[in-house]
C-alpha cells in the first residue's frame, strides 16, 4: 500500500545545512524518512511527509534543525483557539 | 488466569490485579521462582498493590527489583480491551523504576519505556527467554510517543530516573536502549552530558526489538524505523474515537429532541419523538461515517484533508439512505445530505489527532477552512429540517 500523505507545503521544518555536522542522528529518529544523509550532510528529501513531531530537532546537537512541533489534534487546537494556550493533549480529550 | 503454576492464592476479582506478594525483606534473598509468596505475615503489608506480571524478586546492589513475566495473562488482555474503549485509561499505569526480565547481570542491556501499562505489556511480551533490565519512566500513564510529545518521556525524567534508581551501580556498561519514538522528547546528547549514559534509539515497534538485541544497532532496518498506519491500527483506534464523542452526543441528542418538537402547533411531543429519533439516528450515522468508516477507508478516499474525506463519506451514506427510502421530500433530502456530510466531516477531522502522519500545521490549516463550512452546512440542514416540520 502506498504511503499516506497529508497536506503539502505546510510543514515548518527547517534545516541549516551549513551548521549540520552530519552526525546521522536525524535520519535515524525520523519516523517518516523525511531526512537523509548525503556526503556527510543531512538533507530534507520528503518535506511533505514531515508530521512535525520534533524528534530530529530535539536530537540535533548543533541545532541545525528547527520545527514548530506540537499536537495535531483537532480538539486540542480548538481548545487553544478558545483559551489562547498552546495545544496539548490535556484538554480533556481522551485521545493520545 | 492462564498462569499454570501460581503459588499465590486465587484472586477473587480477576480484573483487579490486586496485591498478592509484596516485596519480601532484603534478608530473604529471594529471586527464586519458588519463593514468590513469602509467609502470610509478610504479605499483610498495607498500601501494596502487586501486578500479576511480577513473578519474583531479585536482590541487587540497588535493592529488590521485581522480575516480570514475558507472557500476557487474561487480566492483561482484559485491560488492553478496556483501554481500547477508553475505560479508566488514566489509571492504567505501573510504578516507575527498575524491573528485571529473566536473571539479568551488570552486563545486561537496559531498555527504557513509559509507565502506561499497555506500553509495558507490549515490551515485556517480546522479551521471552531474555535477561535484561527495564527502566520505566514516570509518564503519568501515557504511551511513549504521546508522552514524548508532552515532554514527560523526556531528557529530564530520564536523567532523574537514572539517578533515583541507582542504575550506574546496577550495570557496568553505560548504554540505554530507547524506543525510537521517544526521541521526540529525549535529546540523546543531553542525556549523555548529564548522566554519562549513551542513548541508542531502537526500532519503533517492540516486536522488532529482537533484531536489535540479537544483531546490534545495524540490524535495525529502515522499515523498523518507519511509522505506518495500517488498517489494523486504524481499526483499533476507532472505539476510543467513538467514546470520546460521548459527551457531545448527549448534548446533540437533547437539542435534536427539543428542536424536533417545534412545528405549527408550537411544540408537539409526538413530533419531538418521531422526528427527533430520526434526527438522532441521522446524527449517529454521521458519527459512524466520520469516526469509523472514514478512518478505515482513509488511504482509498480522494483528497488529503480529513474533513473533505469525511464529508464525502457522509454525503455518500446520505445518498445510499435516500435511494433505499421511498422519498422524504426536498427539504428533508437536503437536510439529510448536508447534516451527514457536516457531522461526518467534523468527526473525520478529529481523527487527525489519532493518526501517525498529520502535522499540526496542516491540521490547523485544514480546520480554518473546514469549520466554517461544517457550521454553515449544519445551519442550513437545521433550517431545511425545521422548515419541513411546518
Amino acid at each position: 500500500m502506498k504511503k499516506m500523505r497529508y497536506l503539502d507545503n505546510v510543514v515548518t521544518l527547517r534545516l541549516d545545512e551549513a551548521t549540520c555536522i552530519g552526525c546521522g542522528m536525524c535520519p535515524r529518529v525520523c519516523p517518516h524518512g523525511v531526512l537523509e544523509l548525503f556526503d556527510g550532510k543531512a538533507r530534507i528529501v520528503e518535506r511533505d511527509l514531515c508530521m512535525e513531531c520534533g524528534a530530529c530537532a530535539r536530537n540535533c546537537q548543533v541545532e541545525a534543525l528547527s520545527v514548530k512541533a506540537g499536537v495535531g489534534c483537532a480538539s486540542a487546537i480548538i481548545h487553544s483557539w478558545l483559551t489562547g494556550e498552546e495545544p496539548s493533549c490535556d484538554c480533556g480529550g481522551s485521545s493520545c | 488466569m492462564s498462569e499454570k503454576k501460581s503459588c499465590c492464592p486465587p484472586k477473587t476479582a480477576p480484573e483487579n490485579p490486586a496485591a498478592c506478594c509484596p516485596p519480601p525483606k532484603a534478608a530473604d534473598a529471594v529471586a527464586e521462582k519458588t519463593a514468590c509468596c513469602p509467609p502470610p505475615s509478610l504479605r499483610e503489608r498495607p498500601g501494596y498493590r502487586l501486578w500479576s506480571f511480577v513473578s519474583g524478586w531479585m536482590n541487587t546492589e540497588v535493592g529488590e527489583i521485581p522480575q516480570v513475566r514475558t507472557k500476557l495473562d487474561w487480566g492483561d488482555r482484559v485491560g488492553r480491551w478496556q483501554m481500547r474503549w477508553g475505560l479508566g485509561r488514566m489509571r492504567y499505569r505501573i510504578a516507575p523504576g527498575l524491573y528485571a526480565v529473566g536473571r539479568p547481570d551488570p552486563q545486561s542491556p537496559v531498555l527504557v519505556t513509559a509507565n502506561y501499562k499497555m506500553s509495558f505489556d507490549a515490551l515485556r511480551c517480546e522479551l521471552k527467554g531474555r535477561h535484561l533490565w527495564i527502566l520505566v519512566l514516570e509518564t503519568q500513564g501515557i504511551n511513549v510517543w504521546c508522552a514524548a510529545g508532552k515532554g514527560t518521556f523526556g531528557t529530564d525524567e530520564l536523567v532523574r530516573r537514572i539517578r533515583a534508581t541507582g542504575l550506574e551501580r546496577l550495570v557496568s556498561h553505560r548504554r540505554l536502549i530507547l524506543p525510537q519514538l521517544g526521541a521526540v522528547g529525549v535529546a540523546a546528547h543531553e542525556v549523555r552530558k548529564q548522566s554519562g549514559f549513551q542513548v541508542i534509539y531502537g526500532p519503533v515497534r517492540a516486536a522488532d526489538l529482537p533484531a536489535l538485541l540479537n544483531g546490534g544497532e545495524k540490524a535495525v532496518t529502515l522499515g523498523m524505523r518507519r511509522v505506518e498506519f495500517p488498517l489494523g491500527e486504524r481499526l483499533a483506534l476507532t472505539p476510543v474515537e467513538l467514546v470520546s464523542m460521548g459527551k457531545i452526543t448527549l448534548w446533540a441528542v437533547l437539542i435534536l429532541l427539543v428542536l424536533a418538537g417545534i412545528g405549527p402547533g408550537i411544540f408537539s411531543f409526538s413530533a419531538a419523538f418521531s422526528r427527533g429519533t430520526t434526527a438522532v439516528a441521522v446524527y449517529l450515522v454521521g458519527v459512524f461515517a466520520g469516526a469509523v468508516l472514514t478512518p478505515l477507508l482513509l488511504p482509498w478516499l480522494p483528497w488529503r484533508a480529513f474533513s473533505a474525506k469525511g464529508a464525502l463519506v457522509g454525503a455518500g451514506l446520505a445518498l445510499v439512505i435516500l435511494i433505499a427510502s421511498s422519498g422524504v421530500g426536498l427539504f428533508n433530502t437536503l437536510a439529510l445530505i448536508l447534516s451527514l456530510a457536516a457531522v461526518s466531516s467534523y468527526c473525520a477531522m478529529n481523527f487527525t489527532g489519532s493518526t501517525t502522519f498529520t502535522s499540526p500545521s496542516g491540521v490547523e490549516k485544514e480546520m480554518r477552512r473546514a469549520i466554517p463550512l461544517q457550521a454553515g452546512a449544519l445551519l442550513l440542514a437545521g433550517i431545511f429540517w425545521l422548515g419541513s416540520g411546518f
